[in-house]
């Protein structure tokens, strides 16, 4: 159970102009601006929940995440965390979660994976059977075998990707925070690491918090989003609930033959070239059923494709809506 | 404790992992700190005496104060680049970790190839010793550990306090070095030769003298007060202010973007 409430944090930057002049002021009178990383952050999570925590850069994401994982002390608010609070109690807490940090390691650069985990094993006092056990499922689960023998540094991305969550996995955490786990990853490893995050969550019963930018991750994964934006949460929802706030655009594709379109009600022509014309309609007006039903009255379509919002442009929307 | 071998290993494993530049480095540290020696031993071929102290005398200031700066910097080395350790983010992954702060970053780096340093300092030593004409007891020879031993304590509390600083500011830390390096090579003759301010400074601000110059004075015999051997493990109080400003200034941390 993860409970925030009205969570604040608030940095001091640095400031000022390009040039060298503002460089050389700056050495002797600097300029400092307050940030508001967290303005009131508030939300409860369930165990065993898989939430999507989403938001442009700079919204406060990784900062709600280190907040929870214990890193950050906060200026003001509350937050329990299994029944601890985080900076308090840091060692007991930081035993029963996993953080991958997606653009930062937490393997020996220079030595092969598989001591990287031992060491893990002793820091987090593993004991011997359940590594053994935890690993062999791991290295079955990722498809870590071979793998492991290779010093990290001579890891592609997407093996060492599977190799930094195995390691945040060693110790069974109830919670799994993941800060962009799908990161410049390939199409077969982000499947591999979603496949394997769903199935983690399915049998282990683990709580997990996702980050992304990429909104299939969301889509693939998460039944609950939470959209923070400014150091706030702006919507805490499902996806679907979110789809529903989205317009009742549709963009609708046709490839057809002889004559030509018919002029509808709610439907607008983008583009029509001969053969092929790109409509957007609005599906509250004029259905898309019914649209393609009274076009092919009149022409004979070959083809034709119906297009709701992606969820990449849903978050735009959203975005723009709050203008964050 | 078994941990912190292993953590040790692993660091000796990496950094043996590049050979050349563990070696060369090791040896650019023998020489620099060599020409340290050089400068104190120039200076005896014209003076012969400092304040009374003999050259060998000032040898065994020399090298215990270098022998204890050297292993500080080796073992506590984590503290001593602690503003890389938040610019990197490591400081993240360290305390998402079930151990004590101290403990990971004094494992995060372990620098061997300070051990060039270490090896000079430890020759000094060990030419000083017989040729000092100091009467060895076993208070004298208790009194040379103890100086070791303080002076660990001292140096590592001033490098809890840059990486204490260093939460605050990541520029402007090159001050700190007045006091890191500067006591080094402050230290490496009896502080009273410089005067009584900084004999003052170095006792009630920072406690080099504690372990340097007090014990010092039995070892070689200007002082008959055994007790002053005892001096430098008062320097190991000069850690609890320094750690718990550490502390003050892990709760400030504000880690790095994304």
């Amino acid at each position: 159970m993860i409970e925030l409430r009205h969570i604040r944090k608030s940095f001091r930057v640095a400031k000022r102009n390009a040039g060298f002049s503002e460089a050389v002021k700056a050495l002797f009178r600097r300029e400092y601006e307050t940030v508001d990383a967290l303005r009131d952050v508030s939300f409860t999570i369930r165990d065993g929940e898989m939430v999507g925590y989403i938001g442009p850069n700079g919204a406060g994401k990784s900062s709600t995440i280190k907040v929870m994982s214990g890193v950050l002390t906060p200026d003001g608010g509350e937050c329990v965390i299994n029944g601890r609070v985080p900076w308090k109690d840091r060692v007991a807490h930081v035993r029963e979660i996993g953080v991958v940090f997606g653009q930062r390691s937490q393997l020996w650069w220079d030595v092969p994976v598989i001591d990287s985990f031992e060491l893990i094993r002793d820091i987090y006092k593993v004991d011997g059977a359940s590594y053994r056990r935890t690993l062999s499922h791991l290295t079955e689960l990722l498809d870590l075998g071979e793998i492991v023998k290779t010093p990290a540094r001579q890891l592609s991305l997407g093996q060492r990707m599977r190799c930094e969550i195995a390691a945040s996995l060693l110790h069974n955490p109830k919670i799994l925070f993941l800060d962009e786990p799908t990161i410049g990853l390939d199409a077969v490893s982000k499947l591999a690491v979603r496949d394997f995050i769903r199935a983690l969550n399915r049998e282990n019963g683990t709580t997990v918090i996702l980050t992304t930018h990429d909104m299939q991750d969301v889509e693939a994964l998460t039944e609950r989003i939470l959209l923070i934006g400014r150091g706030q949460i702006l919507l805490d929802g499902s996806l679907d609930e979110l789809k529903a706030r989205s317009s009742p655009r549709r963009t609708l594709t046709v490839a057809y033959e002889g004559g030509t379109l018919p002029p509808l009600p709610g439907v607008t022509i983008a583009e029509d070239k001969p053969g092929r014309a790109v409509l957007t309609l609005d599906a509250a007006v004029c259905p898309v059923s019914e649209a393609i039903a009274r076009i092919s009255s009149k022409v004979n379509v070959k083809d034709f494709s119906a297009a709701g919002e992606s969820v990449d442009e849903l978050v735009a929307s959203l975005y723009r809506e709050f203008s964050i | 404790m078994k941990l912190y071998w292993k953590l040790v290993l692993m660091q000796l494993k990496s950094q043996m992992q590049y050979k050349a530049s563990f070696f060369m480095t090791a040896a650019g540290q023998f020489i620099v700190s060599f020409t340290a020696f050089l400068s104190v031993l120039f200076l005896f071929s014209r003076f012969h005496e400092v304040q009374g102290f003999s050259y060998s005398e000032v040898l065994i200031c020399y090298s215990v104060i270098l022998t204890a700066f050297s292993l500080t910097e080796c073992f506590v080395r984590g503290f001593d680049v602690f503003p890389r350790l938040i610019r990197g983010g490591d400081l993240d992954r360290i305390l998402v970790r079930p151990r004590s702060e101290v403990f990971q970053v004094l494992t995060s780096h372990i620098e061997f190839s300070r051990l060039g340093r270490l090896l000079q300092a430890l020759a000094v030593l060990a030419y000083a010793i017989p040729t000092s004409g100091v009467v060895w007891s076993a208070e004298r020879v208790a009194a040379v550990f103890l100086m070791l031993a303080g002076g660990v304590a001292v140096f590592s509390a001033l490098f809890m306090l840059y990486a204490g600083l260093s939460f605050f500011t990541i520029e402007g830390l090159e001050f700190m070095n007045i006091f890191t390096d500067g006591s080094r090579e402050f230290g490496m003759y009896p502080l009273s030769v410089y005067g009584e301010g900084v004999l003052k400074f170095y006792t009630y601000c920072i406690p080099i003298a504690l372990f340097q110059y007090y014990p010092f004075l039995y070892l070689v015999g200007r002082s008959d007060d055994v007790r002053l051997i005892f001096l430098p493990l008062l320097g190991f109080l000069f850690l609890l202010p320094c750690y718990a400003f550490f502390r003050f200034g892990l709760r400030r941390y504000k880690s790095t973007g994304s």
